[in-house]
């Protein structure tokens, strides 16, 4: 069974982040492979070894041709990669992303399940797995906890506030997974000495057939006007116990209906 | 010149510190104070491939370069000094002697598992009553000519790796030359012998002051029979066999005394800007800001030392004494710093919340075992054309 992983490439999150003049994240340095693609990549793997074979292709986009991150995950143990990088796409938003990986994703052939995870850590939308769904007319699951594939079947358990919903749906399909899919491996020395010779195959937006003019800034129609810094957290309030700090507490509980 | 890492040793070594920060530093407290040895933390070192990093691939290795080696161990001992002498001694003392020594046959027996982590193997070098001179090796196997089996009797104290549940084997050296007990050098040679051998006893574990969680027994030999086929390389060779396995372990041993110094460093320089006395941080006081200057030039000594003994052996030229200075050095100095470390955090440092109280105690050991501080003085004072 051959799976498709949708990763992203974004700054350290150890490091402090910088903004560009446009006030989008500064991205010119090294990128690491985001945490939470790292558990799609394992239910990937472990996927394909499952079914007794098949690759596992990451498709992704990054500014400068950065394989840093792919490297991370191809030492996982994924067999290769399709990177789009291209000037063009500075500024996209998430529904152009999207329809950039969806282009990317028909170029790996024979791909029986796309997986994603459910946001990335730097852009928070959650809604790039879907629209790529819908992009490629593909039924689409979000947030799996569980995942298994059985006669062109995937059977997913899909987390939701109370429990898990028991969904299926035909190969081929999108799933997006939750950090709690499975614990992703680390690469072992031999993987990443087997990464630096995987394919990767690196793609503009044209080689897509898509139109570089109508992405980006210019297909994003939106600009970033303004950021302002999140406000600080205030000082929490502090309960001297003179006798009767268990009824204060009681009390301050109550106030937030958590009793 | 180049002080560079290459682009893969950098990113197996953010692999393995991770790995040191999310699966082992989180128990070794814990480990520490019950003297647990942690099967399944070792068994997952094992799949990350870090006990069959410098073997080749047909073996279940990873090929790595002996550098490489030295950054897990290194690595590993930021976090936990047991976890990295059990790393270090399973390399080191339980597969590297099969590989060095052993015939094609035998490192097809041995080593995968050991490469693998599934199995643990242990040397047996030093006695009750032979350590640094281990020429005097006590141990004897005898050849049974009719049943072909070697006969071993005798003790060995000491010994890593040697009582853990998936301990597979232990080798030893034991005198082979029973008719030349007068007179002239003992001849000496290395055996393997399987664990759970009939009359190989596995003493209870030592009550130590450091490295709770490594596994140590002495072990005792009595009429212990193992196949003529278990002799590691020629009969006789085992003095200068285990004399080449403890140059590459001192390098190895120093790398786990720089992890531990580069601990040292970082946690004391974040205690000492984050911690208050009369009112400023205790880093703003020249006497802990220069202890935390001092754990720095330490660390970075010790680095040098480390890395060019390394980069010389993984070249293939000579490296003894390079080994030698680098095992000296490194772990005086982390004797050193762990007990200045322990002094910035005070109190805090004497009790167990804290690491450097496991690291002080754990060091001690760093400059007695795999050659003490004496006998690195004495293998560089040789290499310097001295008489001693």
């Amino acid at each position: 069974m051959n799976v498709v992983v949708c990763v992203k490439q974004i700054p350290d999150p150890a490091d402090p982040g910088a903004l560009e003049e446009d006030h989008t994240l500064k991205r010119d340095g090294k990128l690491i492979l985001d945490e939470s693609d790292s558990y799609g990549v394992e239910m990937a793997l472990q996927l394909a070894d499952a079914a007794g074979g098949g690759d596992v292709t990451l498709v992704s986009m990054a500014p400068n041709n950065e394989t840093s991150g792919l490297r991370t995950a191809l030492a996982m143990g994924a067999a290769k990669a399709v990177l789009v990088s291209d000037d063009a796409l500075s500024g996209a938003g998430a529904l152009d992303t999207a329809k950039v990986l969806a282009a990317a994703i028909k170029r790996v052939e024979g791909a029986d399940l796309i997986l994603a995870a459910t946001e990335s850590s730097d852009g928070y939308t959650g809604t790039v797995p879907e629209q790529i769904a819908a992009v490629l007319d593909l039924p689409s699951v979000t947030f799996a906890k569980h995942v298994e594939v059985a006669d062109g079947t995937v059977k997913v358990q899909r987390q939701t506030e109370s429990g898990f919903d028991e969904c299926e749906a035909p190969l081929p399909a999108l799933v997006s997974v939750t950090a709690g899919v499975v614990e992703p491996r680390y690469p072992s020395f031999k993987g990443i000495m087997a990464a630096k010779s995987k394919p990767v195959d690196q793609v503009t937006v044209a080689d897509l057939g898509l139109d570089p003019s109508a992405v980006g800034w210019a297909g994003a129609g939106q600009e970033i006007v303004d950021v302002s810094p999140a406000p600080e957290r205030q000082a929490g309030e502090v309960i001297e116990d003179e006798g009767d700090a268990h009824q204060k507490i009681v009390e301050f509980l109550d106030g937030l209906k958590v009793l | 010149m180049d002080f560079d890492l290459t682009e893969e040793q950098e990113s197996f070594r953010k692999v393995v510190r991770d790995f040191a920060v999310n699966e082992i530093a989180p128990h070794a407290e814990a480990w520490d104070r019950d003297h647990t040895f942690p099967v399944d933390t070792v068994r997952a070192m094992g799949d990350l491939g870090l006990f069959g990093l410098p073997f080749p691939e047909e073996y279940g290795g990873s090929s790595s370069d002996f550098t490489t080696l030295c950054l897990a161990i290194e690595e590993i001992a930021r976090v936990d000094q047991s976890m990295a002498i059990t790393l270090e001694a399973g390399v080191g003392l339980g597969a590297n002697p099969i590989f060095r020594f052993g015939s094609e046959a035998q490192r097809q027996r041995w080593l995968p598992d050991l490469c693998a982590g599934r199995a643990l193997g242990g040397f047996g070098l030093t006695e009750p009553e032979a350590g640094s001179d281990a020429g005097g090796t006590r141990t004897r196997a005898r050849l049974d000519e009719g049943s072909g089996k070697w006969v071993i009797d005798g003790e060995k104290a000491f010994i890593t790796n040697s009582g853990t549940a998936i301990t597979s084997l232990v080798t030893i050296t034991a005198r082979t030359d029973p008719g030349r007990e007068e007179g002239g050098k003992p001849e000496i040679s290395t055996i393997v012998v399987p664990a759970g051998t009939p009359g190989m006893g596995v003493q209870p574990a030592y009550r130590k002051m450091g490295w709770h969680a490594s596994d140590t027994h002495g072990l005792a030999f009595a009429d212990c029979r193992v196949p003529s086929d278990h002799l590691l390389g020629e009969r006789g060779r085992g003095f200068a066999n285990f004399l080449a396995i403890l140059d590459d372990g001192r390098v190895a041993i120093a790398a786990l005394a720089l992890g531990t110094i580069e601990a040292c460093l970082e946690q004391s320089v974040a205690y000492a800007q984050h911690r208050s006395a009369f009112g400023k941080p205790i880093g703003s006081y020249q006497a802990v800001a220069f202890k935390c200057a001092d754990l720095a030039v330490m660390a970075d000594t010790a680095r040098s030392l480390v890395y060019k003994a390394a980069w010389l052996k993984d070249q293939g030229r000579p490296f003894k004494k390079a080994a030698a200075m680098a095992k000296l050095h490194a772990t005086e100095a982390a004797v050193t710093a762990t007990r200045e470390a322990t002094q910035i955090f005070g109190g805090y440092g004497f009790i167990d919340e804290t690491p450097v109280s496991r690291f002080y105690r754990d060091s001690k050991i760093l400059e007695i075992g795999e050659g003490t501080s004496e006998v690195q003085r004495l293998v560089i004072s040789r290499q310097l054309g001295l008489p001693v």
